[in-house]
């Protein structure tokens, strides 16, 4: 009997029985595309954060005043008793190329908490700095229409302001903000530039930004000694370590710290926020993994399920076939190609519906496929398809006919 | 003549110790070739036991067993095919026709185990339809024809090969008076064209139109008669 004889039959096997067949390429193909798409939407969420956070600026290190803390108040004053305030004298300090040379630049950072306003529109931004030119890189904020501040402007005190997208959106509307007035706790600043766009990073909108010239700021909002950050950029993010250890060289000296373990500042660092959330972005892609797995493992019980329903039905027809003549390699081949096709097609629309499933955005993840996920959902549908088709068969086929006839 | 069935202290047994049940208890039997023997028996006897051991589809504990010669017992899985698909046509009570699939390609089966192909398979196959007249049902599948159809759709499946012997096991069983009747016709006819038949029978009628009857009682035979 010739091999395309055999895959006839197979055909015809699968063809004679469609519900069954219908089923189990069903069973395969939920299977595969499920877990295909669930890695996808864990890989995408943290492709996504990811992106978030490098946008911050990575080789970014935030100093933050520890003085009047968390509760301001008494109990933190009585903590640091002797703490000082963060200063321009600390973030010129920070810039000397000599005590600091891993340090590319720092910029000192005044922070108001004031409303806008034009005309009946107001917004409060989220952000809302008095600073250095230097800071747009350190922070890695770039100014996508109109300029940036100059260091004329921070020495001359002038009222520009460069804001966010969202700011400018709350204020402006759809009309062009350059050029054009806004009041911030009543003080009028005129907006030479807009931000590109940055996004949210989980905690806040990046885009609800107000950034103007430190000493306007702090002449007419925040005044004179009172910074509420200094942001410092390493050279690269490999010397970031360095730079780090310069920092508290340079401030433990200048605010005389006695107690390393109680700084009347504290540091904030980009890269390990980053490092925390990809590793916790990574144990969230295992426990989708995880997910998947048993979606699999279901998916596959479910084929093992619909073929061993159909074993006596099957094991029966194998007694007939034995009993008139069949060769039990002609048995076993026809029911392996069965398996096998019933497995390839589940699988193949599995692999289609996973990779066009994914183009779509799942609660507002836009999944992105791991390759090795197609292979190996693929793979392991198959060799149950396979397994569980050809497993019952190879046994029927080893039986005498009359016991195969007899099963039950 | 020559024999075409040696059975020679054929003994098979189900279960051990105490739980034995010996479904044949030392079987002599021997068929020359063109013969036509009914098997009788009580239920239980051990009849469809022997029939089947004939056909090449169980094994038996003890005891030999020659089908036109060959030992049987000896042969490799793929040699009982061979012997299964070529030298026997063996007929079930229950007709074990393969469901939802046409007549047509049902008779067709033994033969593409053969190896025939295309043309030759498909006019060997409607002849044997045409013999046991349904050459107008050859593309309903089982659940579409009668009992008496379906059988004899059974009978076309296990001439198609030419076996030299044909075996059944009370094929009339499910079988109404009519299709019955149809049926034993039919068997005169091949075992008048020279093909050793063997049927198992409740039925007396059934049984007279054999030639010889052989009666079997607890697992051995107890009456060999000829008919006539
Ligand atoms: N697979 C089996 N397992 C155990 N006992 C069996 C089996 N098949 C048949 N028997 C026993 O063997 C005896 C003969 O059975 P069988 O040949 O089918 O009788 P008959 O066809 O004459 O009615 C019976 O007692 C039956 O119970
Ligand atoms: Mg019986």
């Amino acid at each position: 009997m010739s091999l395309f004889e055999i895959i006839r039959f197979a055909l015809r096997g699968l063809n004679s029985n469609k519900l069954r067949t219908t089923l189990t390429t069903l069973g395969i193909a939920i299977g595969v595309s499920s877990v295909i798409i669930l890695l996808a939407v864990g890989n995408g969420s943290s492709k996504a954060v990811q992106a978030g956070i490098e946008k911050l600026g990575t080789n970014t290190i935030t100093i933050q005043s520890n003085r009047g803390g968390f509760g301001g108040g008494r109990a933190s004053a009585a903590r640091a008793a002797s703490s000082q305030p963060l200063t321009v004298a600390d973030a010129v300090a920070l810039s000397d190329a000599v005590n600091a040379p891993d340090i590319k630049q720092a910029a000192p950072v005044a922070g108001a908490n004031v409303a806008c306003a034009v005309g009946t529109n107001s917004s409060t931004p989220g952000t809302f700095n008095g600073t250095w030119p230097s800071w747009f890189e350190a922070s890695n904020t770039s100014v996508k229409q109109g300029t940036y501040f100059t260091n004329d402007d921070v020495t001359e005190g002038r009222h520009v302001a460069v804001i966010g997208n969202t700011t400018a959106t709350d204020l402006f509307g759809t009309s062009n903000p350059l050029g054009q007035e806004m009041r911030c706790g009543g003080i009028p600043f005129t907006i030479i530039g807009v931000t590109e766009k940055k996004g949210s990073n989980g905690f806040q909108d990046g885009d609800s930004l107000v950034v103007a010239p430190l000493t306007a700021v702090q002449r007419s909002l925040t005044g004179y000694n009172n910074l509420q950050s200094i942001v410092v950029q390493a050279k690269s993010a490999k010397v970031q370590d360095l730079a780090q250890t310069e920092i508290n060289t340079i401030m433990d000296a200048r605010h005389k710290v006695k107690n390393t373990n109680n700084r009347d500042y504290r540091t904030l660092n980009q890269a390990s926020l980053l490092q925390t959330t990809s590793s916790s972005n990574s144990v969230f892609t295992v426990l989708l993994g995880m997910v998947a797995a048993i979606s699999l493992l279901v998916g596959g019980i479910g084929i093992t399920n619909i073929m061993l329903v159909t074993v006596i039905e099957r094991t029966r027809e194998i007694g007939i076939r034995k009993a008139i003549g069949a060769p039990k390699r002609a048995i076993l081949t026809q029911f392996l190609i069965e398996a096998t096709i019933l497995s390839l097609v589940g699988g193949l629309i599995g692999v289609f519906g996973g990779l066009v499933g994914s183009h779509f955005k799942i609660v507002g993840v836009q999944p992105v496929i791991i390759p090795a996920s197609v292979f190996l959902a693929f793979g392991v549908s198959i060799l149950i398809g396979v397994f569980f088709g050809g497993y019952p068969a190879s046994r029927a086929a080893s039986l005498r006919p009359i016991e195969a006839l007899r099963y039950e | 003549m020559s024999l075409v069935i040696d059975v020679q202290g054929a003994v098979k047994q189900y279960g051990v110790g105490d739980a034995a049940i010996f479904a044949l208890d030392g079987v002599d039997l021997q068929i020359e070739q063109g013969e036509y023997v009914a098997i009788m028996g009580p239920s239980g006897s051990g009849k469809s036991t022997l029939m089947n051991i004939m056909g090449a589809l169980d094994n038996m504990t003890k005891g030999k067993y020659f089908l036109d010669g060959i030992e049987i017992d000896t042969l490799d899985e793929n040699a009982l095919s061979v012997v299964r698909g070529r030298k026997i046509g063996f007929i079930f009570q229950s007709f074990n026709l393969i469901p939802r699939t046409t007549a047509l390609a049902n008779v067709e089966l033994p033969l593409a185990y053969q190896g025939i192909k295309g043309k030759e398979r498909r006019e060997r196959a409607m002849a044997a339809l045409k013999v046991v007249g349904l050459a107008d049902r050859v593309n309903h599948e089982p659940t579409e024809l009668s009992g008496g159809q379906q059988q004899r759709v059974a009978v076309a499946r296990a001439l198609s090969t030419r076996p030299a012997l044909l075996l059944a096991d009370e094929p009339t069983g499910a079988l109404d008076s009519k299709s019955t009747h149809d049926l034993l016709d039919l068997f005169d006819q091949i075992n008048a064209a020279g093909r050793t038949v063997v049927v198992i029978t409740h039925e007396d009628d059934v049984a007279q139109r054999a030639k010889r009857v052989v009666r079997m009682r607890d697992g051995k035979i107890v009456s060999d008669v000829m008919n006539r």
